[in-house]
């Protein structure tokens, strides 16, 4: 066929583009030119411009006003216009364009042409993109070519019907017939169109399936001739006979006899004799004996039938091609529930094939290993898992821990086993775990108390070595903080005992807090196992309140709040803290539900009894019941801190009443509810420098308690911000700042900001109060510091 | 059946492909992509079968090109790289040792080898020599209709 020029030229041209805007350039213009073409009458070179376009369309650029000149060359009487329309209407035209109705008509008269490959060509597209309608409108033309035409066309009438039937389920009864006596042809092409047609009709329809189960003779017969028939040299590839046509006779038996004992038992033989003759050195062969293990695996074979086709899946484990392995162990996973014992024999080679480089192997080897764990391989199995685990690529990791979990779970032979187990996943992998997987662990831990002591040893080393795998450092923190006085106490019969002092102990604490590696879930289980161990130690019990006075001020809210609530453990509670920190019970087994990690650690909150509410002026309508339960508890609702260090103490309130948006509205909220300071008592100014004015007023609230109203105004021409005030009282005074109304000043006192304090002075000591005041005035910063002596009304 | 087979390059330029079941044309471009982007980045001596969704997908290399299939589950991997193979072979007794820059030039002519050897995703003609014969006898019918008609062949 001599080549079109034209196409050549262009294809040509493109290719020679050297960047993708000159190729662009290219092709604009070549599709003005075809464009134009198209709007010419009828000349010579009508093919060769769809071709360039199809060409254009290839390589991905829009091409849909092509699709009317399609149906036009699929309308003409000239065959290379046809030829090339019909391709067109393949790569252009799909069942959802518009423009496919219009070329039904074209096929209809093609398909009964003259011509056979006029006639293929109408039959080829139509199975290529025919939609539902057009199928419904051509199903009998398909049946007539069925029936009386010659092999080449009944070939692809058999596959056009397989289209069909597959757009439209209801048209199978139609070709039924038909394709019955199809299968008493001779030509190879159509015996092989007649048998996916006849497969395609029995998968749909059951009763259809039933209909031809007693093709399976004729079948059997088929199949035998091919297998043991001389040598045909038009069909043979590589020793074997027409495979293709081989492998679907071999898969519609598959389905004639699924379940049904009498077509199964017409076909023993043959399979048996397939699997025994086939010469399986090359792919060729191996195809079929796939399809006949795969078929004698799914019918209701005879037992010898059976174990041979296991064997062979066995064989082609150990073959060296990468491939065969990869569909062994694709067919025995399918298998391995019904035939377990049949595949457990091939366990070794399975678990060899963790170690293939290829990828796909490797998950392929990684499910059917894992399926094939039980109880009596479990600890060889896990061993190979574990390695495995090590070297997996990334994709697969979180399906081999998860896989190691279950197993480990269903199988442990011991808990001590069961706890290395996990903690060597945790170690290799422990960013691919479930979250799950922490909360389980612990309560695992708790569960074997008698080996508390070789836990905490093991974590506590695991701990020294790395620290950013988090589940793993989670769990050893929790351990750590429960069971510190077994590691310090440095003997321990499981294991060897490693001198352990309290400051090394706190020291790996004090490194996963403060190390960026460390997530805020892992910190807090940091920060509450390092305040447990103060009860647990002896000597360092200030390093620890040092430590944990520190995180009182740390911008992570979770951390300070723990740490500002374990600060009044050591503060006020302190005849508390034994009790609340004592070993935890037996953790029950959580329901399904408790997936979050962070669970253990509300479970520890809960336990503790004297949850107190610290930091907050005012009580924030949080939805934490359990809290209001606990301060009623306590019979109190706001705890006045002590004087701390003046500026410590303040800084956690002011931070959340200075955010603004949330915390400030809350406060706000509740600010109404707070006593008004309107009471006529006499305000004394403290403070007037640079424009800013302060007063001072007092309130008695009770026989040791007072109210200090600040109120402060500008009187200079510019606005004031970032207005703030901190004060420090003595030692004994209790001290209560409450939220500021505002933190600006608006110029020429048109607003005025109040503070309100609240000191309680229970020893009745002279009442003195330190106010530092802070703020921005026409862009620089001004702070000072104003000592009250004496308060009016006290 | 089968569900597409694509021909592409090592540098991830199309040079053929074929949809046997409706697919949108963001769909094609999203299988395209995908297509290239798993099977260049295997190594050479991998397992030639791949999953991806609910498809298995067998690719094949033959020189420069790379020969792609997406499959239903139940059909036979094995067979399908024989398909791939047979194919090959058609192409190169058509063109007489076929190289890439054949199926570049005269990629209308690839399809309709496709076209004579696979149908809506199943094989048509298991045997090489009657599609060669049903090719050339197409072959013949356009040139002598083209002939006939005295129109240049350019």
């Amino acid at each position: 066929m001599s080549p079109s020029v034209p196409l050549q030229e262009m294809i040509r041209a493109i290719r020679s583009a050297r960047t993708q805007c000159e190729e662009r350039g290219v092709i604009q213009r070549e599709c003005a030119a075809i464009r134009a073409q198209f709007r010419q009458v009828d000349n010579g070179g009508r093919s060769h411009n769809l071709a360039k376009l199809l060409y254009v369309h290839m390589l991905g650029y829009p091409a849909h006003f092509g699709q009317m000149e399609c149906v036009r060359m699929i309308a003409s009487p000239r065959y290379n216009e046809k030829r090339v329309g019909y391709l067109g209407a393949m790569m252009l035209l799909d069942e959802k364009q518009d423009a496919s109705l219009l070329i039904t008509n074209s096929i209809k008269n093609d398909l009964s042409h003259s011509n056979q490959y006029v006639q293929s060509l109408a039959l080829c597209t139509l199975a290529c993109m025919g939609s539902a309608e057009m199928c419904r409108d051509l199903a009998p033309e398909i049946d007539k070519l069925l029936r009386a035409s010659n092999s080449y066309i009944k070939k692809k009438a058999a596959l056009c019907a397989v289209h069909i039937v597959r757009k439209v389920h209801d048209l199978g009864e139609l070709f039924a017939p038909a394709a019955r006596s199809l299968l008493s042809e001779k030509n190879h092409g159509v015996l092989h169109g007649a048998v996916v047609l006849i497969t395609q009709l029995c998968e749909q329809n059951p009763e259809t399936l039933e209909r031809f189960r007693k093709t399976v003779p004729d079948l059997v017969q088929i199949m035998k001739s091919l297998v043991i028939s001389g040598y045909s040299p038009e069909h043979d590839v590589a020793g074997i006979s027409d495979p293709f046509l081989q492998v679907r006779i071999l898969r519609l038996l598959r389905i004639l006899g699924r379940n049904n004992e009498a077509a199964s038992d017409a076909m023993n033989d043959l399979l048996a004799q397939v699997a025994t003759n086939t010469d399986s050195t090359k792919t060729v062969g191996n195809a079929v004996l796939y399809e006949t293990v795969l078929t004698v695996l799914d019918i209701k074979s005879e037992s010898g039938l059976r174990i041979l086709a296991v064997n062979i899946l066995g064989r082609f484990l150990l073959n060296n091609d990468r491939n065969i392995r990869y569909i062994a162990m694709t067919s025995l996973q399918k298998i391995v529930g019904t035939d377990h014992n049949a595949v457990q024999r091939h366990r070794g080679t399975i678990v060899d094939c963790l170690k293939d480089q290829d990828a796909s192997v490797k998950r392929r080897a990684l499910d059917l290993s894992l399926a094939l764990v039980s109880a009596s391989n479990i600890r060889s199995m896990m061993k190979e898992l574990l390695i495995f685990l090590s070297s997996c690529p990334p994709e697969l990791k979180a399906q081999a821990a998860n896989g190691i979990f279950n197993a480990a779970e269903r199988y442990a032979p011991s808990q001590r086993w069961h706890i290395d187990t996990i903690l060597h996943v945790l170690t290799t992998a422990g960013g691919d775990v479930r979250d799950e997987t922490v909360p389980n662990l612990i309560q695992l831990i708790t569960n074997t108390s008698e080996l508390h002591c070789y836990t905490v040893h093991k974590l506590y080393r695991a701990l020294l070595t790395d620290i950013s795998q988090q589940s793993l450092v989670q769990v050893a923190c929790w351990c750590i903080g429960e069971y510190g006085d077994l590691l310090l106490r440095g003997e321990c019969q499981e294991t060897e005992p490693v001198q352990v002092s309290e400051d090394d102990v706190l020291d790996a604490l004090e490194t996963v807090l403060q190390s960026h590696m460390s997530s805020p879930a892992t910190r807090g289980f940091a920060l509450t196992a390092t305040m447990k161990l103060s009860t647990r130690i002896t000597d360092n019990v200030d390093r620890i309140r040092s430590t944990v006075s520190i995180y009182g001020s740390c911008i992570d809210v979770e951390l300070q709040q723990r740490a500002v609530e374990y600060n009044a453990l050591f503060k006020k509670y302190d005849h508390m803290r034994a009790a609340v920190l004592e070993r935890m019970p037996v953790i029950e087994k959580n329901s399904p539900g408790h997936t979050n990690g962070e669970s253990t650690g509300e479970t520890v909150k809960e336990v503790k009894p004297a949850k107190v509410k610290q930091g907050e002026p005012v009580l924030p309508p949080q939805p934490a019941n359990q809290v209001c339960d606990l301060l009623d508890l306590l019979g109190s609702s706001e705890e006045p801190l002590q004087p701390g260090p003046a500026l410590g103490s303040t800084e956690p309130i002011l931070p959340v009443s200075t955010a603004g948006s949330a915390g400030g509205d809350l406060l706000d909220l509740l600010g109404g509810l707070e006593p008004a300071p309107l009471t006529p008592a006499p305000s004394v100014t403290v403070y007037n420098k640079g424009g800013v004015t302060m007063t001072l007023r007092c309130e008695k609230q009770s026989d040791t308690g007072l109210l200090v109203t600040l109120t402060a105004s500008n009187s200079t021409d510019s606005d004031i911000s970032s207005f703030t005030l901190q004060a420090a009282v003595p030692k004994s005074v209790e001290l209560h700042m409450k939220a500021p109304s505002g933190d600006s000043l608006p110029a020429r006192g048109a607003a005025n900001v109040t503070q309100m304090v609240v000191l309680n002075n229970p020893n009745k000591v002279n009442l003195k109060m330190r106010i530092r005041v802070s703020y921005t005035s026409q862009g620089s910063a001004v702070q000072d510091m104003v000592q009250v002596d004496s308060f009016p009304g006290h | 059946m089968i569900r597409f087979l694509l021909l592409f390059s090592r540098q991830g330029k199309l040079r053929l492909q074929k949809w046997f079941t409706p697919f949108t044309d963001r769909e094609k471009k999203k299988v395209i992509r995908d297509m290239m982007a798993m099977v260049l980045a295997r190594t050479p001596r991998s397992c030639n079968f791949l999953q991806w969704r609910d498809l298995k997908i067998v690719y094949k290399r033959y020189a420069s090109l790379y020969f792609c299939t997406g499959l239903d589950d139940q059909d036979n991997e094995l067979l399908v790289l024989e398909v791939l193979h047979r194919y090959v072979e058609l192409l190169d007794k058509y063109f007489g040792n076929v190289c890439e820059l054949d199926i570049i030039f005269n990629f209308e002519k690839a399809y309709f080898i496709l076209d004579e050897f696979l149908m809506g995703g199943e094989v048509l003609e298991t045997s090489k020599a009657s599609v060669a014969v049903a090719l050339e006898e197409a072959d013949t019918l356009q040139e002598t209709m083209e002939e006939y008609l005295n129109k240049p062949a350019y």
